[in-house]
C-alpha cells in the first residue's frame, strides 16, 4: 500500500495541471466560439474573414 | 486558368477540378465489383475445394488479390475521390496540379493492374496486405508521394485559411500511410520478382502488424472518418454534432491507434510487455472510436425523419453504426482471454467484414450516391433502387457476419474441447472444419447478397450518368476574401487549425510516439533471444521450399505459431519460441487457421504422405478442403537463384556455413536426391529430384526441427 504515497501526489499534480490548463484555455477565449467551423463548412462560398458588423 | 482574381473587392472565382473526382469515382465502382467477385469466388473455394482449378486460381494466391483489391483498389480509389472532392470545397481552392492529379490516377490504376497480374502468379512478399513485390512497392510509394504533393500543394495555396476537421484526418492518413508502407516494405531484392524482407521473425511480426493494424487505422478508418465529417453534414445539411468533440476525437484516435498493432500477436512468443501494452491501448481506443461514432450519429438529432426519406443518410447512419459495432468488437477481441478464443478463426474474418462491408462499403456507397448526381449535374435516377440496395446490403452483411461469428466460435470451442482425461475431444483438425462448412456457404450467400445490392448501384449510377447533360461543367464558386481580422480571436487549437504545416508536424509526432516505443526496442532483438538455444538455419533446399510455401500463400490458411495457451500446446506441441523463427524472412506466424498449425509439422508424417497430400489432399484426408498442388510435381526448382538467396540471407545475419555459401546448388541437389530416391523406393514413379515438391517436402519436414525450443 506504500505505493499510495507516490500515486496520490502524482494524481493530485496531474489533475491540478489539467485544471490549470483548462482555466488557461477558457481565459484565452478558446471556448468562446465552438460553432463557426461546423456551420462554415455547410456554406459553399464562405468568406474567410467577414468584416465586423456593428450592432 | 483555374481562378481569376479581382483584387479590389477581394472576390476570387474558383473552378474546381471535378474531372479527377469523376475518374476516381468510376474507378471505385469498377474495382469494388472486381474485389467482391474475387471475394465470392474465394469464399466458395473454401466450401468447394474443387474450385481451385489451376495454380493461379488457388485460394492461397487469390485471397491476397481479394484483400488487396478491397483495400487498395476499392477503398483507395474511394478515398481519393472523396478527398479530392471535399478538400477543394473545404478550402475553396482548385487542386494544386491537374497533371499530378492525372498522374496520381493513372499511376494508381497501373499499380492495381500490376497487382492483379502478379498476385495470381504467386509473386508475393508473403506479408498480409503487403504482398506486392518490391518494384510495385516502389511504385506505390512514388504515387503516394505524388498524392501528398498534390494535396499539400493545394493546402499551401488555399483560399480558406481554416482547416476543417475532415482535412486533419486526411493529413494524418497521408503522412502515416507513407511511413507505415515504406518501413514495412524494406527488403533486399533477389530478382525482379523476389526479395527478402530485412526484418526477421519477431521483428518482422511486430513491424508487419504495426503496419497491418494501422493500415486498417489509417487507410480504412481515418480517411473514412474525414469523409464522414464532410459528407454527413453536407448530405443532411446540418452541422456536425460537436466540433469540440471532433478535436478530442482526432488527437486521441491517431495517438492511441498506432500502439494497438501487437494485439494481432496475443498469446504468442511476443514479449509480455508488448502484449499488455497492446491490450491496454486497444481497450482505450474504445473511447475515441465511439466518440467519433456518437459525433456522427448525433449530427442527425432532430432530423431523424431524413432516415425515412433519404437513402444517402440511411447508408451513412448504417455505416457509422457498423463502425461503432466493429470498434466495440475490436477492443473486446484484444483482451487476451477473448483473443485466445477468437484468434485464428473465422470470427476475425467476420469482424473485418463488419468494418469493410458495413463501414467502408456503406460509407462509400452513400458518398457515391451523393456526389455522382452533383458531378454529372443531374438527379439520382432512382431513390427507390438505392433504398432496395440498402436493405439487400444490410441483409448481406448480417448473413456474412453472423455465419462467420458462429463458425469462429464453434470451431474454436471444438479446438479447445477436452474430455475428463484431459485429451482432445476432436484431435483430428478436419472434424472441426466439417462442422463449419455449411456456415461457409451461408457466408458466400451473404457476399452474393451484398454484391447483388451493389448491382443495383451499378444500374442506378449508369442510368444517372446517362441522363446527364453531354457537356459536363466543373463547379465554379466565388469566394470573397477580405483582409480584416476575424471577429473572434484565433487562439489555442483554433489557431493551430489555420496552420497546415504546424498541424501536420504535430500529427506526425502523435503517431511517431507509439511507433518508436514499440518498434525500436525489438530492433535490438538480442535482448529477447536466448543465445544458449542454438538454432540451425534452413538448408538451401529447405529455403527453396520455404519460398514455394510463401509463393503459394500457405500462410493464408496455416499458422506457424503455437500459442502459450493449453489447447494449442495440447494439439500442436510445446509453445513456439522467439528463437525458432529468428531467421524467418518473412515471418510466417500467420493470422488464420483454416488448416492446422504447422510450426512443429516436421517428421510428423513420412515424405510420401506429404507427396500424396500435396498431389491430392483428399486422397489422404477424405474431407480436406485444401487445394491440390499437382503442378509442384511437374515444375522444377530454380537451383540457380539459391546461391544469391543464401548469400543475401547470410548478409542479413543467418549463419550459413562456408559450404552452404559456396556449393549452394550442389548441396541442395544432394539433399533433393536423397528425398527423391526415398520416394522412388516407396513407389513414386517419376524422378522428382529437381521438382518443387521435393524442396517443399524438405521444408515441411524441417519445421520445428531446427532447435530453439
Amino acid at each position: 500500500m506504500t505505493i499510495l504515497y507516490v500515486i496520490i501526489p502524482i494524481a493530485i499534480i496531474l489533475v491540478s495541471s489539467f485544471v490549470v490548463f483548462f482555466l488557461w484555455a477558457v481565459k484565452e477565449e478558446q471556448f468562446d466560439d465552438l460553432e463557426t467551423p461546423a456551420h462554415k463548412m455547410l456554406i459553399d462560398d464562405w468568406n474567410d474573414k467577414p468584416e465586423k458588423v456593428k450592432i | 486558368m483555374s481562378s481569376s482574381n479581382d483584387t479590389n473587392s477581394g472576390v476570387v472565382q474558383v473552378k474546381y477540378n471535378d474531372q479527377i473526382v469523376r475518374m476516381f469515382t468510376l474507378a471505385t465502382i469498377f474495382w469494388v465489383t472486381i474485389a467482391m467477385l474475387v471475394g465470392i469466388f474465394v469464399a466458395l473455394q473454401l466450401a468447394v475445394p474443387q474450385l481451385n482449378f489451376t495454380a493461379w486460381l488457388t485460394f492461397g494466391r487469390l485471397r491476397p488479390l481479394h484483400t488487396n483489391a478491397a483495400v487498395y483498389a476499392f477503398a483507395g480509389n474511394a478515398i481519393f475521390a472523396g478527398i479530392y472532392h471535399s478538400t477543394q470545397r473545404l478550402i475553396k481552392t482548385r487542386l494544386f496540379s491537374d497533371g499530378l492529379s492525372k498522374l496520381h490516377f493513372w499511376g494508381w490504376q497501373f499499380i492495381i493492374v500490376l497487382a492483379v497480374i502478379t498476385l495470381p502468379l504467386g509473386i508475393s512478399q508473403g506479408k498480409e496486405f503487403a504482398e506486392l513485390e518490391w518494384p510495385i512497392d516502389i511504385a506505390v510509394v512514388l504515387i503516394w508521394v505524388i498524392f501528398a504533393i498534390n494535396f499539400f500543394g493545394t493546402l499551401l495555396k488555399r483560399n480558406e485559411k481554416h482547416l476543417y476537421v475532415a482535412i486533419w484526418f486526411y493529413i494524418a492518413t497521408i503522412i502515416t500511410v507513407a511511413l507505415l508502407y515504406t518501413v514495412n516494405a524494406i527488403s533486399i531484392p533477389i530478382s525482379y520478382f523476389k526479395s527478402y524482407i530485412v526484418f526477421a521473425g519477431i521483428q518482422d511480426a511486430l513491424v508487419q502488424w504495426w503496419f497491418g493494424h494501422n493500415a486498417v487505422a489509417f487507410f480504412l478508418t481515418t480517411p473514412f472518418l474525414g469523409l464522414m465529417y464532410y459528407y454527413l453534414p453536407k448530405a443532411s445539411n446540418r452541422p456536425i454534432y460537436s466540433y469540440r468533440l471532433s478535436v478530442v476525437h482526432f488527437w486521441s484516435l491517431i495517438f492511441l491507434y498506432i500502439w494497438a498493432g501487437p494485439h494481432h500477436l496475443l498469446n504468442t512468443a511476443l514479449p509480455e510487455w508488448l502484449q499488455t501494452l497492446a491490450t491496454v491501448f486497444s481497450v482505450m481506443l474504445w473511447a475515441p472510436s465511439w466518440g467519433g461514432a456518437v459525433n456522427g450519429i448525433l449530427t442527425l438529432r432532430g432530423a431523424w425523419h431524413l432516415l425515412r426519406t433519404n437513402p444517402i443518410i440511411k447508408f451513412f447512419v448504417a455505416a457509422i453504426t457498423f463502425y461503432a459495432m466493429a470498434t466495440f468488437e475490436g477492443p473486446l477481441l484484444s483482451i487476451k482471454a477473448v483473443n485466445s478464443l477468437g484468434h485464428y478463426t473465422d470470427w476475425i474474418v467476420g469482424h473485418v467484414h463488419l468494418g469493410a462491408l458495413g463501414w467502408n462499403g456503406f460509407l462509400s456507397f452513400g458518398m457515391i450516391y451523393f456526389i455522382v448526381p452533383k458531378l454529372w449535374s443531374t438527379e439520382l435516377y432512382s431513390k427507390k433502387l438505392a433504398n432496395i440496395h440498402f436493405w439487400i446490403g444490410i441483409l448481406g452483411i448480417l448473413f456474412y457476419y453472423v455465419s462467420m461469428l458462429a463458425a469462429g466460435i464453434t470451431q474454436s470451442l471444438m479446438w479447445r474441447a477436452v474430455d475428463a482425461n484431459g485429451s482432445l475431444v476432436y484431435p483430428d483438425f478436419v472434424e472441426t472444419v466439417i462442422r463449419i462448412l455449411p456456415l461457409f456457404l451461408f457466408r458466400a450467400l451473404g457476399g452474393v447478397l451484398f454484391l447483388g445490392g451493389f448491382v443495383l448501384l451499378l444500374y442506378n449510377i449508369y442510368k444517372t450518368i446517362k441522363q446527364a447533360p453531354k457537356e459536363l461543367q466543373d463547379e465554379t464558386v466565388q469566394v470573397k476574401i477580405s483582409s480584416s481580422a476575424p471577429i473572434h480571436p484565433e487562439r489555442g487549437h483554433r489557431k493551430l487549425e489555420g496552420m497546415a504545416a504546424a498541424f501536420t508536424i504535430l500529427a506526425f509526432i502523435a503517431i511517431l510516439v507509439g511507433s518508436i516505443i514499440e518498434i525500436v526496442p525489438t530492433l535490438s532483438v538480442n535482448k529477447y533471444v536466448n543465445t544458449e538455444k542454438k538454432v540451425e538455419p534452413f538448408t538451401p533446399l529447405e529455403l527453396a521450399g520455404r519460398d514455394i510455401y510463401v509463393k503459394e500463400g500457405c500462410f493464408n490458411c496455416h499458422s506457424q505459431m503455437i500459442r502459450t495457451i493449453p489447447s494449442d500446446v495440447l494439439r500442436y506441441g510445446a509453445a513456439s519460441t522467439i528463437e525458432e523463427s529468428m531467421y524467418d524472412r518473412p515471418f510466417q506466424w500467420g493470422s488464420k487457421r483454416t488448416g492446422p498449425d504447422l510450426a512443429r509439422l516436421g517428421k510428423k508424417y513420412p515424405d510420401l504422405w506429404h507427396y500424396m497430400h500435396m498431389e491430392d489432399p483428399r486422397a489422404v484426408i477424405k474431407e480436406s478442403i485444401m487445394p491440390a498442388y499437382p503442378w509442384l510435381i511437374t515444375s522444377t526448382i530454380d537451383f540457380d537463384s539459391l546461391e544469391k538467396k543464401v548469400t543475401v540471407s547470410n548478409k542479413l545475419g543467418v549463419p550459413y556455413s562456408d559450404e552452404d555459401l559456396t556449393d549452394t546448388s550442389k548441396r541442395a541437389k544432394e539433399q533433393a536426391k536423397k528425398i527423391a530416391d526415398l520416394l522412388t523406393s516407396q513407389g513414386v514413379k517419376e524422378d522428382v529430384s529437381d521438382k518443387k515438391i521435393t524442396a517443399l517436402i524438405a521444408y515441411l519436414q524441417a519445421l520445428g526441427q531446427k532447435g530453439g525450443e
